[in-house]
């Protein structure tokens, strides 16, 4: 007993268990267990005093108990209230609305980008790339500029004579559309390109040789090869986008909000922290399925490198 | 076959269009003298009023300073804590606890920030609850945040590089005596230096550009430029937001200009260096 202690004591000393400890012991203090706490407080009752929350656990000494009080009810306001279920169906709607745009534009890009010659590949990936690295939250505030009634579109399409009112673009599903496509088109693009650089176009030349028509080739060679890819770029788009906070408040409606928004009017607004984390925590399941399937992709994709 | 060309052709400039249209609408209407923004003021523009009250706004300025502090200690965090989870998940073989490290590195990646955003603050006040630290929110908690969900990028980058190439060189290097630690200083760190740039570059623009985390875990008077301009633009267009706009652009073009030429001459070194290699010296 006191031996295999100390062989444990002496093993956790080692460096290579030093070297693996401290990113463990980070992550494991900074990413999982806020997620237990984030658990804990959905389960507990709303406090007005510091810090909001009641303890699930306590020892009261006047009656010398152990006094365990879990709240239900944070979950269950969730399905009572129309609010949290239509506002969690309408994220999930945008989200998938707007992945499906995102790639419908980006296969294409990645597609001309990766049959395009080696020396002018770098240069447009490069294009791609750019805007990524300025402000994402400036970006969409462009688009405020381009879609306000008296916006760049309006006055210019209200200049060519092509409508006599503006258009009523922005604060609308539209308008969050275009801001999350817009900011999250480089992620589709690039896993797309990655793997669509990798194909074998002998194999193309090998349809076209047995008769395949351009169309019939890439719908039976290109695109059941690129599935990885696909998948790969909707779920870095998705994920993200149900829970996107700062494009609907930019762009979207007033009257119908995500559950990014109601999230954190919950937080700040209502103060109701056990709500904020059972919103938190049902997200988070929601997102779990395509959260395993990503990281099983990433894995893969490691494996792939090291072949 | 020629027509497909311009098909792709096409798409990519339309694509490409769809892309900058808004970046060079901000730059334009940043020097635009009305007030209205959008509206182009033909009598009086080009201007560099916006830019002038830019500098003059110490409010916007501070906060800038704030998050290019932020920022570099959190690049700086997140390469040291990145680079040794991807040498760990290369490197070390399996451990116990393997996956576990491996799922934590991917899962920040995706993870929508305003659900890491309120878990880091409930994991702060808990924590000053109980142990009375960190004693309010300010810049070392969004430090903190910053560096975890940065490292996870750092991790993939140093970990798709290593996994690019096999440990033959750091397993001779043991053979040959030399002790881990000098391995990885002499042989591992060098090799991957390229990853550890761009990691620590992603990793600074990443914590530069954040605003959700950082609105969650930050506190009186630790207000980030993001954070600035968000509550700025909320309220509605305002020019000298535009100004500052063109700035960023202008900055990040110019890096990345610099850092790609820098990138292929260093490319062009290795591949004449390699053949001279081959060829026993000779060029």
């Amino acid at each position: 007993m006191y031996r295999s202690l100390l062989s444990t004591v002496k093993n956790w000393t080692q460096p290579r268990s030093l070297v693996i400890g401290v990113p463990y012991l980070w992550l494991l203090a900074f990413f999982a267990i806020p997620f237990v706490i984030v658990l804990k407080i959905s389960f507990s009752w709303m406090q007005p005093i510091q810090p909001g929350y009641a303890p699930l656990i306590e020892w009261v000494e006047e009656t010398r108990r152990l006094v365990v009080s879990f709240n239900f009810d944070n979950y269950q306001v969730l399905l009572r209230e129309s609010l949290y279920v239509e506002t969690f169906l309408y994220s999930v709607k945008v989200a998938a609305v707007s992945t499906f745009w995102c790639l419908l534009i980006g296969y294409p890009m990645a597609y001309a980008i990766a049959r395009s010659k080696p020396s002018t590949r770098n240069l447009l990936l490069m294009l791609i790339i750019l805007p990524f690295w300025t402000s994402f939250l400036l970006r969409v505030y462009a688009w405020v500029g381009l879609l306000k009634t008296n916006g760049v579109i309006n006055n210019t399409l209200l200049a060519l004579g092509l409508i006599d009112q503006p258009l009523t673009l922005l604060y609308s599903d539209f308008a969050v559309y275009i801001g999350i496509v817009y900011s999250y088109l480089p992620f589709m693009i690039l896993p797309l390109y990655s793997n669509l650089e990798k194909h074998d176009l002998t194999l193309l030349e090998a349809a076209a040789d047995l008769g395949a028509r351009p169309v019939k080739a890439f719908m039976k060679v290109t695109l059941p090869l690129s599935m990885p890819g696909i998948v790969a770029g909707c779920l870095l788009v998705f994920i993200p986008a149900v829970g996107e906070f700062v494009i609907p408040s930019l762009l979207g409606r007033t009257d119908q909000l995500m559950i990014g928004t109601v999230l954190s009017a919950q937080f700040f607004g209502a103060r109701n922290w056990p709500v904020a984390g059972a919103v938190a925590i049902v997200l988070l399941l929601v997102l779990l399925l395509p959260i395993l399937l990503f990281q099983r992709h990433q894995r893969r994709e490691l494996e792939a490198v090291r072949r | 076959m020629r027509q497909r060309g311009w098909f792709r052709g096409a798409m990519l400039a339309l694509g490409l269009a769809f892309l900058y249209v808004p970046i060079l609408s901000m730059i334009v209407f940043s020097f635009n003298n009305s007030r209205l923004v959008t509206v182009w003021d033909r009598d009086n523009s080009p201007t560099l009023r916006w830019y002038v009250r830019l500098l003059e706004n110490d409010q916007l300025l501070g906060a800038a300073w704030i998050s290019i502090k932020v920022a570099a200690m959190s690049a700086c965090g997140a390469v040291i804590l990145g680079t040794l989870a991807g040498v760990v998940l290369t490197r070390f073989g399996p451990f116990r606890g393997r996956a576990f490290l491996s799922a934590m590195t991917t899962a920040p990646l995706v993870m929508p920030e305003i659900i890491t955003g309120i878990a880091m603050l409930l994991l702060f006040v808990a924590l000053e609850q109980a142990i009375g630290w960190p004693s309010g929110r300010g810049m070392s908690t969004i430090t903190i945040a910053h560096i975890t969900f940065a490292m996870a990028y750092v991790t993939v980058i140093v970990q798709s590089r290593l996994a690019g190439f096999d440990d033959s060189l750091e397993e001779a290097a043991l053979d040959l005596g030399a002790k881990p630690a000098t391995v990885f200083f002499r042989i591992t760190l060098p090799l991957i230096a390229p990853a550890l740039v761009s990691g620590w570059l992603l990793a600074f623009t990443l914590s530069w550009d954040d605003v959700v985390i950082a609105q969650f875990v930050s506190g009186p008077g630790s207000s980030t430029l993001p954070m600035e301009i968000f509550s700025r633009v909320r309220r509605g267009v305002s020019p000298d937001i535009n100004a500052l706009a063109t700035l960023m652009v202008l900055v990040v073009a110019v890096g990345v200009v610099l850092s790609t030429l820098y990138m292929r001459r260093e490319e062009q070194r290795r591949s004449r260096e390699e053949r001279m290699a081959h060829n026993d010296g000779n060029p």
